[in-house]
């Protein structure tokens, strides 16, 4: 079944490629379908799981290298692959109007869906290494292709800044590979018998050079300056899909390869991880408060936002401290991760509903755009405040897991770290609401006229994930039931 | 000792088309060559078939100096099915009369005899086992090769004609030279026998013997310091040609030079290893950078050939440790021979060498546009396609000797040649006659619609690629561009079978 999940998108995506003569309205049919019934399968998944690994899928693909097909779901993979799929979804209904080369663009995204369903669900590094890789392809095809602005050159910094990540991640997973005793490239089986267990040495250069590359992929200062310029000249749906999901892979990374499989060497340089997340949280608030460009603005949150994750991925290594707090913390990590999915990909799309509008992202020139557009308005403080962390939001449950579990580590480093971090917080909120401030209230700007209210379809798009955003807010106990056992076997593997 | 002539066969196979040919050009009018074609694609097709056979039967040495096992199985079958489509891709030139020649000149029949003899030697060059039975092979597959540059007949062919034939004499020159100094050292030319007598010979004049060895052997694998003919003769050759000489004869050098790595270098008190590591740091790093601003596909395309030397150079510096180098060897060689051989026929399909000559290829023909997007690729080493999995048991192969430094500069140097393979992708995608590709909503003048980056360098005087292009494309060659880019991304879907086939 999770197979089909997987596939099923790209099945589509090969259908609508090959098909001659299909019209721009059946191909958006199909895709919204497509996306929709992915979505039901993994709300299916999501309501016959049962705990451990489930729906797990293994077949033999090259043996002589300990490489599978092997695929499964638990509390850490499985909400990011419905957000994927809810993302992806909305996307599709997001991009249903008035975009060009239709086809190829509905067959690019359901093959990035696929791609990205399928790393959260590998369980091979091989097969994880593919789909990381395909998801830089796949990216770069969509934003120069159906990107804006200076797309060329954003795109190739994006494609070269990522590849390099990602050779650096193929060859930590060739030490993994060669370090186990068993020369497998099984996620499970490594993480039984984690390799370079007497190798101190070894094992420090196999987590720089892993965490290197999920690192640039996630990314956290200093490997960051790729994004900015990628996220504004993508499409907005490009921009949601790179935001909401593809960020997630380097985080997920981590918690699924680096922390299990490295363990002696991640606690060894937790503290480097944790300062690491404390300087991208600050980091990147500081930066988003100078921005002039609405959607470059929410690119520098995004930083601010995978940083509280390493953060608490850090503090999870820190095994002097409370066992209960670094569980806490990485129960937050990925419950952000999520949040994080849903209300940044809202945030991207209601800045690609200014772009359509105004073509524009300027903050100087919009203005009381809430006189003119009040759906849009709410729409997107709804989504500032979700951002921003105010409680009754998914923001808040993440980021007050998280820092909750980071300062009652105990430790005076992390008491700091987490003090820090709350900073990050309040200059967050500051410039969240300076943007609402200056685009939405106040006196007419230049390009206010020219801002409709929200189409239906765009409405459609953006309503469902601020309203799950608030459901995770209100009621997250169906998400943390699903997280928490998840985030304990996470913390219990890398305190090996 | 076994002396079978039925051993052979395969061999056999290629040498009977090629003379059988040869005869039928004689008696064939000028410009009706097309029975030749057949006559060597049969002789090629009976040699695949008798490879396959023979690759299952059992090993060993026959002759008493050349290898049946895996080396030569995979070398035998790489080579005739990379001939095979080279000989379709230049009877397409042939049939079409345009785009198989520089200036779209008409291929004369003997090309496929001159490619049949070629591969011969290559074929041979990886089985022998005596150095005597190299050279001679070394140069029955350079010799054609000089022919087959000059076949232009342009000023542009004679140039690659004769760096090709200069080079490759001034390097077989030296390869003998090692090869006599090896024979009196050793008093013997097999390699079983030099690996025996080599550790008791003085050891600075065995090191000498073996770089002077390695001459001819990096020449015909395209690697620093024999690499300055590669650029050249892909530009100036048929493209057909092209694609053969920087396809066919790599595959065997490298199988040559890891067998006798494998064979007699082990036995050297030389640090043959560190010396070939640095070669291939070399010339991976100068092929990338060479690349980086070519303005002509066939040259950067040349360039790319020799980093892809650089990193195939890699398992052969762990040559006899750990069992992983062999597999990584000869799965990326077959890897690598489809992948530019389907990069090659997109060229030969497009008929233009400019970068602009292939701006919006993706309108015109999609699939063509498509396959090479997923040859390049392959190339970069993106998976899921077969060079990939080719760079991965090479890395892994690497590391796993003792040189995992190497795998890292390797793994640098791929991120660096993405930038050039991009430069080329990004045209075929973008639309080609129209200057700015508009959304429907851009009519709101802004500064995104009037970017660089958007705006297509379609300007200035119209090339006779161009207008070539616009005639439409070799539907040959766009067939087999399209098998090989799928044959790319199948092989590497099906690497664990074909690793467990080529495996020791």
């Amino acid at each position: 079944m999770l197979t089909v999940v997987i596939f099923l998108p790209l099945v589509v995506a090969g259908g609508l490629a090959v098909v001659p003569g299909l019209g721009d309205r059946v191909v958006v049919g199909v895709w919204i379908a497509a996306s929709a019934a992915d979505l039901l399968l993994t709300a299916v998944m999501w309501l016959g799981y049962g705990g451990g690994i489930g729906y797990e899928a293994r077949a033999r693909w090259i043996p002589s290298l300990g490489a599978g097909y092997h695929v499964g779901v638990d509390g850490l993979s499985l909400p990011l692959i419905a957000m994927t799929a809810l993302l992806f979804l909305v996307c599709a209904v997001y991009s249903s109007g008035r975009t060009e080369r239709v086809r190829q663009y509905a067959a690019l995204f359901l093959a990035l869906q696929t791609v990205c369903t399928g790393l959260f669900a590998a369980l091979d590094l091989l097969l994880f290494f593919v789909f990381f890789d395909l998801s830089i392809v796949g990216m770069y095809f969509v934003i120069v292709g159906w990107g804006h602005g200076d797309r060329a050159r954003s795109a190739l910094r994006f494609f070269l800044y990522t590849f390099l990540g990602s050779l650096a991640l193929l060859l930590g997973f060739i030490g993994l590979y060669l370090g186990g005793g068993a020369r497998t490239f099984d996620m499970v089986d490594l993480t039984r018998d984690p390799p370079f267990a007497d190798a101190q040495g070894v094992s420090g250069l196999v987590l720089l050079a892993v965490g290197v590359g999920l690192a640039i992929k996630t990314p956290t200062v200093p490997f960051h300056t790729w994004l900015p310029p990628a996220h504004t000249d993508a499409p907005a749906a490009g921009s949601a899909v790179l935001a909401g999901v593809m960020l997630k892979m380097g985080a997920y990374g981590l918690a699924r390869i680096a922390m299990p499989m490295l363990p002696g060497a991640w606690q060894r340089h937790a503290w480097a991880v944790v300062v690491v997340g404390v300087v991208s949280v600050l980091y990147g608030a500081l930066v988003a408060l100078a921005q002039e460009n609405v959607k470059r603005l929410v690119a520098y949150t995004s930083i601010n936002h995978m940083g509280y994750v390493v953060l608490a991925l850090g503090a999870a290594g820190l095994t002097a401290g409370d066992v209960q707090a670094r569980r806490l913390a990485v129960s937050g990590a990925v419950t952000q991760m999520v949040s994080h999915g849903l209300i940044t990909g809202a945030l991207f799309l209601i800045t690609g509903v200014l772009w359509d509008r105004a073509r524009s992202y300027d903050l100087g020139r919009f203005g009381g755009i809430a006189a003119v557009a009040p759906v849009l308005t709410g729409l997107t403080a709804v989504a500032a405040f979700a951002s921003l962390g105010l409680p009754g939001l998914s923001g808040f449950i993440a980021e007050f897991q998280i820092l909750a579990g980071v300062v009652g580590v105990g430790l005076p480093g992390s008491v700091i770290a987490g003090v820090l971090s709350v900073c990050g917080i309040l200059i967050t909120a500051a410039l969240l609401l300076r943007m609402l401030h200056r685009v939405f209230l106040g006196g007419p700007g230049e390009l206010t006229p020219r801002v409709l209210d929200v189409r239906p379809r765009e409405l459609a798009a953006i309503a469902p994930l601020l309203a799950l955003s608030a459901a995770v807010g209100v009621a997250p106990r169906w998400l943390l039931d699903l997280v928490e056992p998840a985030a304990a076997a996470i913390v219990s593997l890398v305190s090996r | 000792m076994r002396d079978d002539p039925l051993d052979l066969l395969p061999e056999l196979f290629l040498l009977g088309g090629a003379v059988l040919g040869l005869l039928a050009c004689a008696f064939l009018p000028r410009g009706r060559g097309r029975p030749v074609a057949w006559i060597c694609a049969l002789g090629l097709a009976g040699g695949l078939a008798a490879a396959s056979v023979a690759a299952a039967g059992p090993g060993g040495t026959v002759f008493a100096s050349y290898a049946l096992d895996p080396l030569t199985h995979v070398t035998r079958v790489a080579v005739a099915a990379a001939t095979l489509v080279v000989v379709v891709l230049a009877a397409g030139g042939t049939a079409g009369g345009r785009s198989g020649g520089a200036g779209g000149r008409r291929l004369e029949a003997e090309v496929h005899v001159l490619l049949l003899l070629a591969a011969l030697g290559t074929i041979v060059m990886a089985g022998a086992e005596d150095l005597l039975v190299f050279v001679a092979a070394y140069l029955l597959a350079s010799v054609p090769g000089y022919a087959l540059a000059g076949l232009g007949e342009d000023s542009a062919g004679t140039e690659a004609a004769l760096k090709y034939y200069l080079m490759g004499a001034f390097l077989g020159v030296l390869t003998l030279t090692g090869v006599t100094l090896l024979y009196g050292l050793a008093g013997t030319t097999a390699y079983g026998g030099l690996g025996g007598r080599l550790p008791s010979a003085p050891s600075a004049a065995v090191a000498c013997a073996l770089v002077t060895l390695l001459a001819g052997v990096l020449f015909k694998a395209g690697g620093v310091p024999g690499h300055f003919w590669v650029p050249d003769v892909t530009e100036g050759a048929p493209a057909a040609v092209a694609a053969f000489v920087t396809t066919v004869p790599k595959i065997g050098a490298f199988a040559a030079l890891f067998r006798m790595a494998g064979g007699f270098f082990t036995a050297s008190t030389a640090d043959w290893r560190l010396l070939l590591a640095l070669v291939s740091v070399a010339t991976m790093t100068l092929g990338n950078l060479a690349a980086f601003f070519q303005d002509n596909v066939r040259r950067l395309l040349a360039y790319s050939t020799i980093s892809q030397a650089g990193y195939l150079l890699l398992p052969v510096v762990v040559a006899g440790r750990g069992d992983l180098a062999e597999p990584a060897l000869l799965f990326y060689l077959g890897a690598y021979a489809v992948t530019n051989l389907g990069a090659f026929a997109v060229v030969v399909a497009v008929g233009g060498d400019r970068l602009r000559d292939h701006t919006g290829l993706a309108g015109r023909s999609p699939w063509l546009a498509c396959a090479l997007a997923v040859c390049l690729l392959g190339l970069v080493g993106t998976p899921p396609t077969a060079v990939f999995f080719g760079k991965l048991t090479a890395f892994a192969a690497a590391w796993s000797g003792g040189y995992a430094w190497l795998a890292v500069v390797a793994a640098a140097n791929t991120v660096a040649s993405v930038f050039y393979y991009l430069r080329w992708i990004v045209p075929v995608f973008r639309p080609g006659e129209t200057v700015v590709a508009a959304p429907p909503g851009d009519a709101v003048p802004s500064e995104g619609a009037a970017s660089p980056g958007v705006a297509v360098p379609r300007e200035g005087v119209p090339s006779p690629g161009g207008v070539a292009a616009r005639k439409g494309l070799a539907r040959g060659a766009v067939a087999v561009a399209c098998v090989a880019a799928a044959a790319s991304v199948a092989l590497g879907l099906a690497s664990g079978v074909a690793l467990t086939l080529g495996g020791p």
